[in-house]
């Protein structure tokens, strides 16, 4: 365990989270005892039922939220504030609707260095990259086109390329499927597949979708619902690269499967929820 | 004429209506035009006069626009402090909206305390009575962001500045475009309402005088003339708005 300690790129030791004060005095927590190591270029998926913590622990990742105990560390170093290496997609797309789509897109490097200080310079260059970014999940021609013009596949789309452009070494996506119809998902996750393959970034993953998390990372981690603790890690082992048709093979019905039995039984530990 | 010819000349349609019902009912019960002057009597007043009701109208045209650009000014900034913090909303809003509430007309004897008969009070009342839905509107959208929104900038090691610059202010130009469609026409009524007890011009000025003279005709020309700039002005900023914020309006105009 030292050992994979040393190269892991996000490690939790021992987090604990409340969201306030008074919930901290009342040892009432939204995550609890979190364990976590991930190599650099892993993709987690994060399962659980809904509101289990998924998206808390999201935030402390991110920096956005400090551990109420534990530390957290990203690259070696303790996260104490935002982390300029990450980016973010949701389940809303939410784009900024007065902007075109490729402006949404470049919205990042307006603000994380070292882009932003050569932002006006270099702005075709940029808008070039931009292009090819939404090139590559079949939005080429949509560029100049508002967000409020696309349909929610696309914009999700938009949203994914905007989460990427600056190249982050994380990125960090809150259910950002689940909005989307099956078949767009299903193109989707080959979209995600295909640009974690050529780019190793690290991705941490929350859905509620069991395929969609056996289908594209190489660790699942489920959550348990109040308190929102880690139960199981399973490592997914199906070969890569994976291809749709691999969805519908028995190994990975089994490995849906015996998730989904660790969701349920989560489910009936806890009568008060249906 | 289709639907959509009929819906943009409606206005036109129902104040030919009402101007003609309004003619017919003087006409037809003989209604003394110093009591209630008909529409043919303000025109010839209007005519007759217009060259005074033109230089009170200018007065209390540039009157108004200068409270309201003030309005603006102190509108947006106060709008903006209160908007992009919790606690200065909080400890704020109570106070704003008891401000609001006092009628400004109440003002207008202290500000001619303060600044003496002229276009000092004038420009102040305008102002007071319309720099409060500016503020409001500014801060409602600033504070109404989505916290999505900020997480995708915070994420990326965006300052509260750069969240504001590049989310808030966008954002909140709808209301900040619906506030000068409202603030415009109150500011009107500030001016008028001031220039009734402390100018020598304006408006406001005329329809005393012209009431007190039992001119009633050329009071109702005035009232005519403030009703028509203020409505112009509306559909100025009314114009501004489509033009620049079309985005927020895209579900209801099928743009």
């Amino acid at each position: 365990m030292s050992d994979s300690s040393q190269e892991s790129f996000v490690s939790f030791q021992d987090v604990w989270l409340a969201y306030n004060e008074e919930l901290l005095a009342q040892q009432q927590f939204a995550v609890e005892a979190i364990n976590l190591e991930v190599k650099s270029g892993e993709f987690i998926a994060l399962v659980g039922p809904s509101g289990c913590g998924k998206s808390t622990f999201m935030k402390l990742t991110t920096g956005l939220r400090r551990p109420s105990k534990g530390v957290i560390k990203v690259e070696g170093k303790e996260v104490t504030g935002p982390l300029k290496i990450s980016g973010m997609a949701f389940q809303a797309p939410s784009l900024l609707p007065w902007r075109t789509t490729l402006d949404n897109v470049l919205l990042p490097l307006e603000i994380v260095e070292p882009y932003r200080e050569h932002f006006k310079e270099k702005k075709a260059e940029y808008e070039h990259r931009a292009c090819e970014l939404l090139k590559r999940v079949g939005l080429g021609g949509y560029e100049r086109k508002y967000p409020w013009q696309l349909s929610g596949g696309m914009q999700q789309r938009a949203s994914i390329c905007r989460a990427l452009i600056h190249e982050p070494k994380m990125l960090l996506l809150d259910e950002p499927f689940g909005a989307l119809d099956a078949f767009t998902r299903e193109e989707l996750w080959c979209i995600l597949r295909d640009l974690w393959t050529e780019q190793r970034f690290n991705v941490i993953l929350v859905t509620h979708d069991l395929r969609e998390s056996v289908f594209l990372a190489d660790t699942v981690y489920v959550m348990s619902k109040s308190p929102g603790r880690f139960i199981v890690r399973r490592e997914i082992e199906l070969p890569r690269p994976r291809d749709l048709e691999l969805t519908y093979t028995p190994e990975f019905a089994d490995i849906v499967h015996e998730l989904r039995g660790h969701i349920g039984a989560i489910r009936s530990n806890t009568p008060l929820t249906t | 004429m289709n639907s959509k010819q009929l819906e943009q000349s409606s206005p036109w349609i129902l104040l030919i209506v009402t101007i003609l019902l309004w003619q017919l009912i003087c006409s037809a019960f003989d209604v003394s035009e110093f009591i209630f002057p008909s529409p043919l009597r303000i025109l010839s007043q209007l005519i007759e006069f217009k060259g005074v009701i033109a230089a009170h109208a200018w007065r209390t045209f540039w009157v108004t626009m200068a409270g309201f650009g003030i309005a603006i000014v102190v509108g947006v900034l106060l709008g903006f402090v209160i908007g992009s913090s919790r606690l200065a909303y909080a400890a704020a809003y109570p106070l704003m909206t008891a401000f609001n509430a006092l009628p400004k007309a109440a003002f207008v004897p202290i500000l001619v305390v303060w600044f003496g008969i002229g276009i000092g009070p004038a420009i102040l009342t305008a102002f007071l009575i319309s720099f409060f839905p500016i503020t409001v509107n500014i801060a409602t959208g600033l504070a109404t962001l989505e916290p999505e929104l900020e997480d995708v900038l915070r994420v990326l090691g965006a300052k509260r500045w750069d969240v504001l610059v590049k989310v808030g202010l966008p954002r909140s130009m709808p209301y900040f475009f619906a506030s000068l469609k409202v603030a415009i026409t109150l500011a009107f009524v500030g001016t008028t309402v001031s220039e009734m007890t402390a100018a020598n011009e304006g408006i406001g000025y005329l329809l005393i005088s012209a009431g007190s003279a039992m001119q009633m005709g050329l009071a109702f020309a005035g009232l005519v003339v403030v009703g028509a700039m203020a409505m112009v002005m509306y559909e100025l900023f009314s114009f501004v708005e489509n033009h620049t914020t079309a985005w927020a309006h895209r579900g209801s105009q099928n743009h």
